[in-house]
């Protein structure tokens, strides 16, 4: 394992008879880092997941986690480690509350009452932390499934579609989180997701697998440095702004009056504003985003 | 590993089936207590009806020791139901649920978790045996008082003095013990084939019912399995009350039901192991 990765994987197959859900797959992920794991369904993810918590056996291949093989040192890596794998499940006839008791008293580190309500409150569950599971939202469970990952303070934090079911409050709390545990504790995040907007902006470094095959694998930044940027201008006068950026490698897209939007890479983007503006054409607002779904897509869709 | 079993533990404890068993046993037993109160004389004297046209039977039959008996052998079928009740749920009651994946992504080898499981599955079933035993003996000669255990068997009378009965009443519980350890593995095992929390407990009893029933026929064929049936064994505990006691045949049976419950637990570990946990 190289310095500084928390995460390696070499060669990783999962079989089932012929067909490989995983097939060769190698990636690292970076201490202290937030790493986005994409793909279509059934693309893999799960199943690396799975691999990589002892959930299911890989058929070849080679997982390290801290430096140390998860088999073999099972106590010490997982004692480090907190995840929610596919849907979070409790114990029904529980509350919420004492679920997460009785998993703090399966932890390597003895775990407060007020650890537990600390992270109660962290979650948003305070108030309904009495109430059984059973009767809990998708949501709430994915929330107490959250809880229970960070419980007793991982340093890697793996968790499969975990925005899943999470209304858009609770997507913005959960975003929060894995940046504040990032940021602010210094964790190793390892998350798959279908909302790519949400991986774009808060992972540093992401892999896109497709029939079990990393595709693509490094930081955000650079891997989306080259690809185009969908600009959103507000501007005085919109038919100038379109004489001007006619060029159809733009592909300039009107909406309402006053705004457009155009594909531009990032060194495009002043001469596109010295070129209106010296042409008298006031600028209001400019909104530039990189398009991971597009990326994503590209990615997915070659070969 | 003290956590792991504590957990266990607790689940069981929370869990509502868990006190189906108890609830079963004290309404049976009481049940049976209450008849016996009732109408307990004319039942005995139906019995022993055959008996009396040989033999001038005098005193009162009826007594805790014989009660304790006779509930001993009205549950031999209901214990193990009650028993796979919670054991056949332990492994595929969590794959059902999703929680499995609670316990295996914790730091504790699988080995551990499935060993904290036979060992609160074990602590279950000897609660529910002494449960039985307050219920059966204590409240049995609280009711109808001590006195010679009769035996009556279909050639034999055994009268055991009543200062006798204690130490063969203790001996069976612990033999009872044995057979219920042997179903409780035996679910066990299957509960680490499937995913399915109910398929377990109605496989273990159907497999007891049908072991029974090929025991119980007296059909050439049959006569060499009945040997490897451990539902044959699990009977052993009568042959405490016997006058001699056959030890030979106790060592044998006692010793065939601890192959069992090895094999199946064995069998068990192997299987957890390797199990790929995909729901």
């Amino acid at each position: 394992m190289s310095e500084g990765n928390v995460i390696s994987i070499k060669s990783l197959t999962k079989k089932y008879g012929d067909f490989a859900a995983v097939d060769s797959l190698s990636l690292q992920v970076g201490k202290g880092k937030i790493f986005g794991l994409l793909g279509h369904n059934g693309a893999g993810k799960s199943t690396t997941m799975r691999m990589l918590m002892s959930l299911i056996k890989p058929t070849e291949g080679k997982i390290e986690i801290f430096g140390s093989d998860p088999v073999r040192d099972h106590k010490i890596v997982y004692s480090k480690i907190g995840s929610i794998i596919e849907r979070p499940d409790f114990y029904s006839w529980l509350s919420g509350l004492k679920n997460l008791e009785l998993l703090a008293g399966l932890s390597q580190r003895k775990i407060s009452r007020q650890k537990i309500n600390e992270t109660i409150d962290l979650v948003g569950l305070t108030g309904r932390e009495k109430d059984l599971v059973s009767k809990y939202s998708h949501g709430m469970k994915q929330r107490l499934g959250l809880a229970q990952a960070v419980l007793h303070d991982p340093d890697l934090i793996i968790l499969d579609e975990p925005t899943t079911g999470l209304d858009p409050q609770g997507i913005i709390d959960f975003r929060n989180l894995m940046i504040y545990f990032s940021k602010e504790q210094g964790k190793t995040i390892l998350l798959s997701s279908h909302l790519l907007s949400e991986v774009e902006i808060i992972a540093d470094d992401l892999c896109i697998i497709d029939k079990g095959k990393n595709i693509v694998q490094g930081s955000v930044k650079s891997l989306l440095s080259n690809e185009s940027l969908v600009s959103q201008f507000k501007v005085d006068n919109i038919g100038l702004a379109k004489e001007l950026l006619m060029d159809p490698k733009y592909q300039f897209t009107p909406f309402g009056e006053s705004e457009f939007e155009i594909l531009v890479s990032d060194i495009d983007i002043p001469p596109i504003i010295k070129l209106l503006v010296d042409r008298g054409v006031n600028i209001y607002e400019i909104v530039s985003k990189r398009k991971l779904e597009d990326f994503f897509l590209k990615m997915t869709t070659q070969g | 590993m003290n956590r792991l079993i504590k957990a266990e533990l607790i689940k069981i404890a929370t869990k509502p089936r868990s006190y189906i068993g108890f609830i079963a046993v004290a309404a049976i037993v009481l049940l049976i207590e209450f008849a016996m109160y009732a109408d307990g004389k004319e039942y005995l004297s139906f019995i022993t009806q055959a008996l009396e046209q040989t033999f001038i039977i005098e005193g009162d039959f009826l007594n805790g020791n014989l009660v304790c008996f006779i509930i001993l052998q009205t549950l031999i079928i209901q214990m193990p139901l009650m028993v796979a009740l919670v054991t056949g749920d332990l492994i595929s009651g969590e794959m059902a649920n999703g929680t499995i994946r609670l316990l295996v992504t914790r730091p504790f080898s699988r080995n551990q978790i499935l060993t904290a499981k036979i060992i609160a599955g074990s602590i279950y079933t000897f609660l529910l045996l002494l449960w039985l035993g307050i219920f059966a003996l204590v409240f049995g000669l609280l009711i109808f008082g001590d006195g010679d255990l009769t035996v009556i068997k279909s050639d034999a009378l055994v009268i055991i003095q009543s200062g006798d009965t204690l130490w063969r009443f203790l001996l069976a519980f612990g033999v009872a013990f044995i057979s219920l350890t042997v179903v409780s593995s035996f679910s066990l095992l299957l509960s680490c084939l499937t995913d399915n929390s109910i398929g377990p407990i109605i496989t273990t009893m159907a497999v007891i019912i049908l072991f029974t029933i090929i025991g119980t026929l007296q059909v050439p064929v049959f006569e060499n399995i009945k040997m490897f049936l451990f539902t044959t064994h699990m009977i052993v505990w009568r042959n405490l009350f016997d006058n001699p006691l056959d030890l030979e045949l106790m060592y044998t049976s006692l010793g065939i039901m601890v192959l069992y419950i090895i094999g199946f637990t064995a069998a068990s570990y192997i299987i957890f192991n390797k199990k790929d946990i995909l729901n």
